[in-house]
Formats: structure tokens, C-alpha cells, sequence
């Protein structure tokens, strides 16, 4: 084999602490090198043109690149190799930049590490063979987790280019947290209004599906072709008959259900529909306040139904659907604020959240759009808003910033000016993050307009004081204590990820962080694509996002997933283990390692033998240090050619 | 099959003098609920607030002396009634676990610090090694009728990782005690403020301020009385509840007990080994209304 | 108002002191003003305490140690309890108290004095003896004592002793004393 190194000076962010030449000078000396020199920029495209002159010009047949990390490049040079006609994994890349020039100074010690590096990607290089992938079928349908806005908007996207929508939401209706905002920021424009329209399109689109009350009991299979097994939850309600005309609410009896989508604010009846707009629009039973399911007794709603579809023996369903992407889009839910004993922990009625507060101002909610305090249905006069509660406040664990909420504080002391023009807000703020467009100048029409008072500084205490509450805070540009008078106080409470986004994602396979929100694929690169291929990521289950930001994820997202089905068959990557059948005693111990059931059993002569299913294989190599035999050997990463490099490294 | 409990017992010096009727109710409910408390032998000043303001090495030496003598007596777990002490006496606990700390305390001893014994207080050990059940069990004459505000000071639950008892914000021990003995217990806000603490001397104006605003709101809340598990508390909230009326135009009578002293009178013990008669605020009208007064006469001879 | 020049006005080596001496980081401080917002004695200082906070962040040694926050703070732990950063504020209060004692700046009289006296009982006693430390207090201050009112209320209570109790081993307080001076002199 003649083998070419190439390394790579990356500016002055290898060279400045790497000597190059010296690098590429002993490589020469290394078995099978043919040829080695050092580039300003190999990735540039002279830097390329380079590579592929030398392939030709020396007759090399492999390749090495001692440049950046292989996630940033190794497809870039595996592409330049295959231009001048060389097999892709004849190729290698040794990372001298983020495991060496960048984390040591001395300059001697570093060209030693990179040589040992370019000696080890070499040596293993000798031992590569060509592989060579396959092609095969996808199934041009995809599974969108999640309503809301981000959630809507991709189905709607990848509807309208054609391709069958599978939607899953875990509530009895779409539309997330969006659907339960009165007004949104920077325009003020009703929610429910722009909202809705797109709600009905999903409900009526001919290549949507759509599974509410549903979630996701189970993911197999790989990009192209995912089997998907989905539980429609028990609703106790025949939603085929169900026409949502909504009589069995009006007698229900148990009207001291938990309000979920008015957040708490009023109660329920037992069977309900949850807003008047709701996708698609059925009843169903709370178990936990029925009180024919707890009790036995009751049972007026299926004498009232008028079509018949009350079913108290309803189970759980399961079905499965077969699709070639999937989409996350399970949103966010607010933090638990009553960790925060100082401010009442829940014991003042008159200190709410901010979307208990949203439902107040809209007129479709429990109070009809009039603000009331809990306590006592009186008009407040003044109205405290506290901003960062449970954002970048490391004592309770949540050092981000959740990035919406300084905006609808704003909004929100914009409406209640509205609906009260005698009342007075105040606002405590640590910061304004309002950098959205037209975002700063709403946030000032707050208070140049709406006369809202920003006070900056934290609040510290609340405590009833006769029927109204003292907020104490700090002013720290007054450089004071300050304490308000309230009648109502709404928390800007933080978002954290939906509750159960971290079981899921292992179900999908994809990584979180330790705050339970997805991980992206590239920070920067690839804002909705993850580390697993086939799946992709909409709205604020990657961190939170305001409505717009949602909703160009969703679109994102839906473009991402008409790419990858614009091809009729995917190649497969030829990276996955192989089972020597000559080695293999038919153990059967891989397949009980196997973490994603790709190795199967067969029969070779009478003989039991495993073997992989090279589509379901992820390459992950449990299996190759599990076989006893040394007979699974995964493809590229082979023992020998791992030996070779271990036997580079250890030659002194 | 009870476990009888013993502790070591550390008074601290206000038992001595000031809350002499914190130490004496103390001593008779645990005799009452078979808790041993042991006198720390020779025991001294933790140095209170004064001492960590001057130097923590010597601050946490003089807790460290007194944790030495616990270790001494061969018991694993001490109990003081006073808040003040229990926080020098885990601060000091708590940083002496860095080692070069510890060293610099023991260079100021004659034996090498300890920190083995376990620190609690008297309300601590009531609620969470004996039990409220236990407690409602013992009660003979319950409270009922009396409304009381539960006050526990600013340093009974604070710093949490310090103290590591009860809520930091709403601390519910003596409330459940109080509801335990058949008392009503009014909410109170101001659970964890300041009373001013030990400025009732050099700056008498700032306790004023404070601890008048504690008792506008108890009143405010409905409160007959406060209870409290603090020395200092009790002494700005009581003796100088007069001057609180006079330097805020207030006219308060709110009497303020110790909450062993309430949990002494539904045990059916004696007003006077319980220490009623040491009170500043007079609580014979709020006590009478228990119509508990007769028995307790009776007892006491 | 006077122009802070924050280059040739830092003084690093106290930041890093009152780091080290309080286990502290102060860079954590984003001078939310919870702090200040708690702190019952707001009201009684020259400083709020989270400008105490940014001026110790800033170097402002003789700013910070001057100022009487420092000996009117009752280290009730509202602050240290409530920062959402964690920071042990009220254990920084303490120690910058430290500091201006070592660099002698006098502080609030009153509490000092009353804080020394106190100290010099214990000293003295082994435990705090109340009625040697108000003469001591009032010796010094040149105060005439105000609680003289609260004398007929107080002492038929005989709550108040007028000798030191008679404890065994009170020598050893005082030689804590003695060693935690021969300490700090070295
Ligand atoms: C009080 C308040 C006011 C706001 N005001 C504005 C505003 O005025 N303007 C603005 O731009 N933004 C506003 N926002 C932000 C806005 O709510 C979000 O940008 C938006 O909701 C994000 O949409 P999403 O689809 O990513 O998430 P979500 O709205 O949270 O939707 C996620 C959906 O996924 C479902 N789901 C979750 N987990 C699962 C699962 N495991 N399986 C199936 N389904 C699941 C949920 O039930 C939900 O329907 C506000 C937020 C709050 C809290
Ligand atoms: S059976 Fe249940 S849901 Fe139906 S009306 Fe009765 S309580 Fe309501
Ligand atoms: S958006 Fe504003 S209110 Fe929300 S966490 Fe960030 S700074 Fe705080
Ligand atoms: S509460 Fe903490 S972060 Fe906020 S100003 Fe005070 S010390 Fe700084
Ligand atoms: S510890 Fe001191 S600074 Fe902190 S809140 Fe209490 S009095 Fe104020």
C-alpha cells in the first residue's frame, strides 16, 4: 500500500503550538508511506485539490489526514478521496487539533503526540480494506411527536410535500401551550385566532393521522424503516361516534375535576372536552373523578350521549405504525415554582403562573376573559409580575435563561393595562432579553405606553398582609430594599422539558442534557437534526423557544425529512459488524448483548450460527467484545486493526 | 419496646439567667416523655454571635470545647434548647470536616477537636426522634381555645445545609406540636424574620422596628400569643414588648411562650416548674381562659 | 459623587483575601439584589448588602471596610439562604468584619463594644455573665445603660444574677483566649 499523509497547520490553530513539517517529515518514514507533506488548510478547497493531485500523481491508495476532529471533517475528506477514485474507507484522520493542539502549550511534547497520532492512523490504514454499502428501501412516512406549534407545523409542511403524517400527542387535543395563550407578543394578535386555522387543517388533511390522547410505547428499527408502536390511551369514550357536542358535560355531576388545560384556574366536570377548539374535538373521562369508574354509581353520561359512545370497560390500545423518520416535538413544561418556600410555595391564591394568568385574560377561559383574583373574584388594582422564577437560578438547578418569558411579562402587563385601565403593574427583572425583531421596542411600549414599572432586582419575600400582599424586592439601581402592595402576583415561571422527554428519548434513541432537553446534532450545523439518523427535532424540546423559533424548526425539520425522502433507497453503512461463520461456535451470547436485537439465529449445515442483519445494526461493537471466538468483527474497526494501532503506539 | 432516649444536655448561658424558664419547662416535659438529658459536665460559652464576628477558628474552637466535653461523657448526641448555640455548634461541626480547619481550631485546645457527637435541638429531637403522635398521646389537658402564632427565628432552619431541620422558608415543627396539643395555629408570614437579635443593647431602635412588626403580625393574624423555641426571641419579643408599645405607639399584651412551656401545661405539669411566673407579658388571662389553672394548682406542692 | 477608576482602584489582593478566607467565589454574584431584598437590616445600613457585594467584587477595599453594614449585620442567614447562586452571603459579611477589625476600623461603637465586652466575659467566666458585661458595656460607651426600665420588671424574675456563675474549668476558656491571640500575632 502507498499511503499519503496529509497534516494540517488549521491557521495557526494546530501549527501555532504543532510543528507540521516535522510531523509530516517523520511520517515519510513510517511502513507504506509514500508521501507526506503539510497543508495551510487542507478542508479548503485547494487544501482538497491538493490530496487529490498527490493520489494521482504518487499512485497513492490511501490516506491519511492529521487535521481536526472527524466529526467536523472525516466526510469531507472521505468525498475528497472518492473523487480521485479511491474506496472511502481507505481513508484515515488522526485528530491533532482538539486532542492535541488545543489542549497543550508545549510545542515539542505536541509534534511528538501528533507524530505518534499520524504512526497510529497509518499503521491501521495498512490494514483497512474497501467496503462497500448497500442500498435499501425506506418507507416514505413519518411519525411527528407532539402537537403543538412546532409539532403542527411540521405535519403541515410534510403533508403538503407529500408525504403520509403519523401525529401523536399526548393530550386529549393539539395545539400545546400555544393553544392556551390569550394574545401573543410582539403583535398582540389573538393565539387561539392564528392558531386554530392550522389546528382544522390538520383535522381535515387527507395525509394526516392523527393519535391524541396517545403516546409512544416503543421504537424499533432504523432510518428509513422505524416500527412504531403507539398507545392510544383508554378516554372511556367511543371517538369514533363522539361527535363533540359536548351534552354529557352538561350533566356530568363530578364537577370538581382538575381544570389541566385551564391550568388549575376553575375546576372541570369528569368528562369533558377541553376548549371549544380543540383537534380533534372529543370527550373524555378523568377515571380519577368519574364517579362510575371509582365508584360504580353514576353513569349519566351514557344515558344522555345521544351517540351512544360512552364505554366504561375502554382499555388501552396499542397499534403500530411503520415510518421512515420521526420528528420530536414535545415542547416544554413549566418548573415546579413552589420549591420556593419565599414565595408562599403555593399557599397565597393570589400568587399564580404566568399561563394560569394567560387563561385568565382569554376570553374563552374560565373567567371570560375578566381578571379576577382567585381568592376572592375581586378586580386587582396592582399587579406584581416576577420574572426569572426558576431560571438562571442555580439553587434550585436551573441556570438558564428561558428566553421568552421577559416577553410575555411584557405582553402580559400590556393586557392587564387593557382589560384594568385603572390598575398599575410592576415588573421586578433581572435583565430584559428582548432580542428578537421588534422585540426591545415592544418591551419598551410596555412602559413608555402601558406605564408599566420595571423594577430591577430580585423579589426576596411575599406574605399576605390584610387581604392584599406584600412583595418585597430590591431595587439595585435605586440601590433599596422596595416592597409593593399587590392584589395579584403572576410568576414568569421557567420552562424545563416536557415531563418524560428523557424516557423517550432513550426510546429514540437520541441524547439529552441534563436539564432533559434534546440534544441537537451540531450546535450551530445542525439545529434540528440528533446523533441518530432518521430523527430530527422541532420547537422547544431542544431548549426553550418562543412561537416564531418553534414554528421555523417545525418547517426545518419537515424540510429535513423531505430531503432525506427525496431518495427512493438509502445506503446503508457498511460499518456494522460481520459474524466469520467459519469462527462462530453458535454461542448465541451477542445476541443477548445486542442492545438493538440486530444479530440473528440461523442454521449453517445443522449447525447453529449467529449473523447480523446488516440494515438494523448500529456498529456499536458490544458484540465484538462479547464473542468469545473473536468471530464478531465490526466492519473498519476490526481487531487487527485496532491491534495495528495499539502495536504503533506501544513499538518503544 | 421503646428505646428510652438520653442526651447529652447543653443549656447554653441564657439558661442560666434570662430563659430560665426555657431550661426548667425543658427539663420537665423530657422528664415527662422519660427523655434522659445529662448535663454536659463544665460545659462553657459557645460565644454566640459575638465570637464568629471576630474569628471563625475561634468562634468554632469554643463550640469545640464543649463538644470535646460531650465526647467525654461517652454520648453520641447532644441537645440545647437555644437555637444560637445549635448554629455555632454545627458551623463549627460543619467546617471543622476541612481538615486544615480543624487543625487551627485544635491548636486553640488542650485535646484535639471532635466532631463526632451528633448536635440537635430540644424541638428537633421532640419532633423527629420522639414523634408528634407520641406527644398528642401525652396530653392531658389540651389547649383548646388558645390561638397561638408559631415564631421560629431566623437561624432555627437557616442555612439549610447547615441546620438541616425542618422547611427553611416554612417551618411546620412547632405548629404541629401546638396543633398536637389542641391549640389553633394562626398562619404566620414571618416565621423565619429577624427579631433584631442581640442588637437589643447597642442598637435597641433596630429590635423595636423588627420585633414590633412581628407582633403587629400576629395580632394581625389573630394570634392570643406567640410561641417560640429561642432565647434571644423570647427575650425581645417578652421584656421588651413595653418598650416596643412605647416606641411604636402600639398597645400589644401578647404574651410569649416557650413552646416546652405550652406543651408543660397540656401535660398537666405545674405552672411553676414549667416557669409562668418568669414571663414579663403576663399570660394569666390567655391561660385562664383554659380553664386549666385550678388543676394545675392542684399538682404543685 | 466620586469617579471610581476600576483599573488603578482594584484591589485584587483583597478580592482574592475575602475568596479565601470565606471559601467564597465572588464572580457568582449577578447582583440580583435578592439579598438586599431580605435583609431585615436594610434599612439600618450605610450599604445595602449586595452593594457590598459589588464593591468587593470591584476591589473597593477601603469602601467595603469602612462601611457600617458590616457591624450591623445580625448574620440571620436571609441572604445565604435565598441567593439564587448559592453564595454564603452572610458568611462574607463575616469575614469582611474580620478584616476591618484587623485593619482597625472602628466600625459601629456601640456594637463592637458591646460585642468585645461580651467576649471579655466569657474570657473572664468561662460563660456569659450579664450584669459584668452591661457594666463593662457601659464603662466603655459612656452610655447611660435604657434598659434601666426594665430593672423593676426584671429582677424579681431572678432571672438576673449579680455574680458570675461558679463554673469548673473556666481557665480553659481563657486559655483558649490566650492561644487564639498568640495565634493571630504570629
Ligand atoms: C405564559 C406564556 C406565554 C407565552 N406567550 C408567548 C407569546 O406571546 N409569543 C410567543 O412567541 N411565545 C409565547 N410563549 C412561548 C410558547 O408557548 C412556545 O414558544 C410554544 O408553545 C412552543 O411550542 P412547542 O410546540 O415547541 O411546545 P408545546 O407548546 O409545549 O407543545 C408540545 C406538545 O407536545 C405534547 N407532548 C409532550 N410530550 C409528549 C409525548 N411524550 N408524547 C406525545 N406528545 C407529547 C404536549 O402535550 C404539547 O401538546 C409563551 C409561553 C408561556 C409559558
Ligand atoms: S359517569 Fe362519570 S363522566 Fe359520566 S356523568 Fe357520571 S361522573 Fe360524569
Ligand atoms: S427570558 Fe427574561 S424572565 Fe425569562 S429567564 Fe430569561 S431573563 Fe429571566
Ligand atoms: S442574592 Fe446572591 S447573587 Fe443576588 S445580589 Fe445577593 S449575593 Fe449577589
Ligand atoms: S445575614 Fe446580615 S446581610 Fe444577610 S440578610 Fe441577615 S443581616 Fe442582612
Amino acid at each position: 500500500m502507498k499511503i499519503g499523509v496529509f497534516v494540517c497547520h488549521c491557521g495557526s490553530n494546530i501549527e501555532g503550538t504543532v510543528d507540521t513539517a516535522a510531523v509530516a517529515a517523520a511520517a515519510r518514514e513510517f511502513p507504506g508511506v509514500a508521501f507526506a507533506t503539510d497543508t495551510m488548510y487542507t478542508c479548503s478547497e485547494p487544501g482538497q485539490e491538493e490530496i487529490v493531485n498527490a493520489i494521482k500523481e504518487h499512485q497513492l491508495d490511501g490516506v491519511v489526514v492529521a487535521s481536526c476532529t472527524p466529526r467536523m471533517h472525516e466526510q469531507t475528506f472521505r468525498r475528497t478521496v472518492e473523487r480521485a477514485g479511491l474506496n472511502r474507507y481507505l481513508f484515515e484522520m488522526a485528530n491533532i487539533r482538539e486532542h492535541v493542539s488545543w489542549i497543550g502549550k508545549d510545542r515539542e511534547a505536541n509534534t511528538n503526540k501528533a507524530t505518534d497520532l499520524v504512526r497510529m492512523a497509518a499503521s491501521k490504514l495498512l490494514h483497512n480494506r474497501p467496503l462497500l454499502s448497500k442500498q435499501f428501501d425506506i418507507n416514505k412516512r413519518v411519525l411527528i411527536i407532539g402537537g403543538g406549534v412546532a409539532g403542527i407545523q411540521a405535519a403541515l409542511d410534510c403533508a403538503e410535500g407529500g408525504l403520509e403524517v403519523v401525529l401523536v400527542e399526548k393530550t386529549t387535543t393539539i395545539g400545546g401551550k400555544m393553544a392556551k395563550l390569550d394574545k401573543t407578543f410582539p403583535t398582540v394578535d389573538c393565539s387561539c385566532c392564528i392558531l386554530g386555522p392550522r389546528m382544522v387543517d390538520v383535522a381535515q388533511h387527507p395525509n394526516i393521522t392523527l393519535y391524541a390522547y396517545s403516546e409512544i410505547e416503543e421504537v424499533s428499527g432504523y432510518v428509513g424503516n422505524f416500527d412504531v408502536k403507539v398507545k392510544k390511551k383508554a378516554t372511556y369514550v367511543d371517538w369514533d361516534k363522539c361527535t363533540g357536542c359536548g351534552i354529557c358535560m352538561t350533566k356530568c355531576p363530578s364537577k370538581k375535576a382538575t381544570d389541566y388545560f385551564n391550568e388549575g384556574i376553575g375546576k372541570t366536570t369528569a368528562i369533558n372536552i377541553p376548549f371549544p377548539q380543540a383537534i380533534p374535538k372529543k370527550a373524555k373521562i378523568d377515571a380519577d373523578f368519574c364517579m362510575k369508574l371509582q365508584k360504580g354509581k353514576c353513569g349519566i353520561c351514557a344515558k344522555v350521549c345521544p351517540s351512544g359512545c360512552i364505554d366504561f370497560t375502554q382499555q388501552d390500545e396499542f397499534v403500530t405504525e411503520k415510518v421512515g423518520a420521526i420528528v420530536a416535538a414535545t415542547g416544554f413544561d413549566l418548573f415546579d415554582w413552589t420549591v420556593y418556600g419565599e414565595y408562599g410555595g403555593g399557599r397565597y391564591p393570589d400568587v399564580i403562573t404566568s399561563l394560569q394568568y394567560e387563561r385568565m385574560l382569554s376570553a374563552s377561559g374560565p373567567t371570560g376573559g375578566h381578571i379576577k383574583r382567585p381568592s376572592d373574584g375581586k378586580e386587582p388594582k396592582n399587579v406584581v409580575f416576577i420574572q426569572c422564577v426558576g431560571s438562571r437560578d442555580k439553587s434550585v438547578g436551573r441556570p438558564y435563561c428561558t428566553g421568552f418569558c421577559c416577553m410575555y411579562t411584557a405582553k402580559q402587563a400590556i393586557l392587564t393595562k387593557d382589560h384594568l385601565p385603572e390598575s398599575q403593574t410592576y415588573v421586578f427583572y433581572m435583565d430584559i432579553r428582548a432580542t428578537g425583531k421588534n422585540y426591545d421596542e415592544f418591551t419598551r411600549r410596555a412602559m413608555e405606553e402601558y406605564n408599566a414599572k420595571y423594577i430591577r432586582g430580585r423579589v426576596s419575600m411575599i406574605y399576605p398582609k390584610g387581604d392584599s400582599l406584600l412583595v418585597r424586592g430590591a431595587d439595585t439601581l435605586m440601590g433599596t430594599q422596595v416592597e409593593v402592595d399587590a392584589d395579584l402576583v403572576v410568576l414568569a415561571v421557567g420552562a424545563e422539558a416536557a415531563a418524560g422527554a428523557a424516557g423517550l428519548a432513550e426510546k429514540l434513541r437520541i441524547s439529552y442534557d441534563s436539564y432533559g432537553f434534546y440534544m441537537e446534532g451540531h450546535p450551530k450545523l445542525k439545529p434540528v437534526e440528533t446523533n441518530t439518523a432518521g430523527v430530527y427535532l422541532a420547537g422547544s424540546c431542544q431548549g426553550p423557544k418562543d412561537i416564531p423559533s418553534s414554528v421555523a424548526q417545525g418547517s426545518a425539520a419537515a424540510s429535513k425529512v423531505l430531503g432525506l425522502f427525496s431518495k427512493d433507497k438509502l445506503a446503508s453503512d457498511p460499518q456494522v459488524s460481520v459474524v466469520d461463520i467459519k469462527r462462530c461456535i453458535g454461542c448465541g451470547k451477542c445476541m443477548k448483548t445486542c442492545p438493538f436485537g440486530a444479530i440473528k439465529e440461523i442454521d449453517f449445515r445443522g449447525m447453529k450460527k449467529a449473523e447480523v442483519i446488516e440494515t438494523v445494526c448500529q456498529g456499536c461493537g458490544i458484540c465484538t467484545s462479547t464473542c468469545p471466538q473473536g468471530a464478531a468483527q465490526l466492519q473498519h474497526f476490526t481487531d487487527n486493526q485496532i491491534l495495528s494501532e495499539v502495536n504503533a503506539l506501544c513499538q518503544f | 419496646m421503646s428505646v428510652s432516649l438520653t442526651y447529652a444536655y447543653y443549656p447554653g448561658c441564657s439558661s442560666t439567667g434570662t430563659s430560665i424558664e426555657y431550661d426548667m419547662s425543658s427539663r420537665a416535659i423530657c422528664a415527662a416523655l422519660d427523655i434522659t438529658l445529662t448535663d454536659v459536665p463544665n460545659w462553657s460559652c459557645c460565644g454566640s454571635t459575638p465570637a464568629h464576628t471576630v474569628d471563625h477558628t475561634l468562634s468554632s474552637a469554643l463550640s469545640a470545647r464543649n463538644l470535646c466535653q460531650v465526647a467525654s461523657m461517652g454520648l453520641t448526641a447532644a441537645v440545647t434548647p437555644c437555637p444560637s448555640c445549635l448554629s455555632n455548634l454545627k458551623t463549627a461541626q460543619h467546617r471543622m470536616k476541612n481538615d486544615s480547619f480543624r487543625e487551627k481550631v485544635s491548636k486553640l485546645l488542650d485535646k484535639p477537636a471532635d466532631i463526632t457527637v451528633e448536635t440537635k435541638s430540644v424541638l428537633q429531637i421532640l419532633v423527629e426522634d420522639y414523634g408528634i403522635e407520641k406527644i398528642k398521646a401525652k396530653v392531658k389537658k389540651p389547649l383548646t381555645g388558645l390561638t397561638v402564632a408559631a415564631y421560629y427565628g431566623c437561624i432555627m432552619n437557616r442555612p439549610a445545609e447547615i441546620m438541616n431541620f425542618d422547611d427553611r422558608e416554612h417551618p411546620m415543627a412547632m405548629d404541629n406540636i401546638m396543633t398536637a396539643l389542641g391549640a389553633t395555629v394562626v398562619p404566620f408570614p414571618l416565621k423565619v424574620e429577624c427579631c433584631g437579635a442581640s442588637f437589643g443593647i447597642p442598637r435597641k431602635d433596630v429590635v423595636m422596628r423588627l420585633s414590633g412588626k412581628l407582633l403587629d403580625t400576629a395580632k394581625e393574624m389573630g394570634a392570643m400569643a406567640l410561641v417560640t423555641a429561642c432565647p434571644l426571641c423570647q427575650m425581645n419579643l417578652d421584656m421588651r414588648q413595653e418598650q416596643i408599645n412605647s416606641a411604636n405607639g402600639s398597645k400589644h399584651h401578647m404574651p410569649i411562650f416557650y413552646f416546652t412551656q405550652l406543651m408543660g401545661l397540656a401535660f398537666g405539669l405545674t405552672e411553676k416548674e414549667l416557669g409562668i411566673d418568669k414571663l414579663c407579658v403576663n399570660p394569666r388571662t390567655v391561660i385562664d381562659a383554659l380553664g386549666m389553672e385550678g388543676n394545675s394548682k392542684e399538682k404543685s406542692q | 459623587m466620586n469617579v471610581i477608576n476600576l483599573t488603578s482602584s482594584c484591589n485584587s489582593d483583597f478580592v482574592r483575601q475575602v475568596e479565601e478566607e470565606s471559601g467564597q467565589q465572588l464572580s457568582l454574584c449577578y447582583q440580583c439584589g435578592k439579598c438586599t431584598a431580605g435583609c431585615p437590616y436594610t434599612t439600618e445600613y450605610d450599604i445595602p448588602v449586595s452593594q457590598i457585594m459589588r464593591l468587593t467584587q470591584a476591589g473597593q477595599k477601603e469602601l467595603v471596610l469602612k462601611s457600617k453594614s458590616l457591624w450591623l449585620c445580625a448574620t440571620c442567614e436571609s441572604c445565604t439562604a435565598r441567593c439564587p447562586n448559592k453564595i454564603d452571603v452572610a458568611r462574607i459579611m463575616d469575614v469582611l468584619r474580620h478584616m476591618a477589625r484587623r485593619e482597625g476600623y472602628g466600625g459601629v461603637k456601640t456594637v463592637k463594644t458591646f460585642w468585645d465586652s461580651f467576649l471579655h466575659s466569657v474570657q473572664k467566666n468561662g460563660r456569659v455573665f450579664e450584669v459584668g458585661l452591661l457594666a463593662n458595656y457601659i464603662s466603655h460607651t459612656g452610655r447611660f445603660w435604657t434598659d434601666m426600665g426594665l430593672g423593676p420588671k426584671v429582677l424579681p424574675k431572678g432571672k438576673i444574677h449579680f455574680k458570675p456563675s461558679a463554673m469548673q474549668g473556666k481557665e480553659e476558656v481563657s486559655k483558649i483566649f490566650r492561644r487564639y491571640t498568640e495565634e493571630s500575632s504570629k
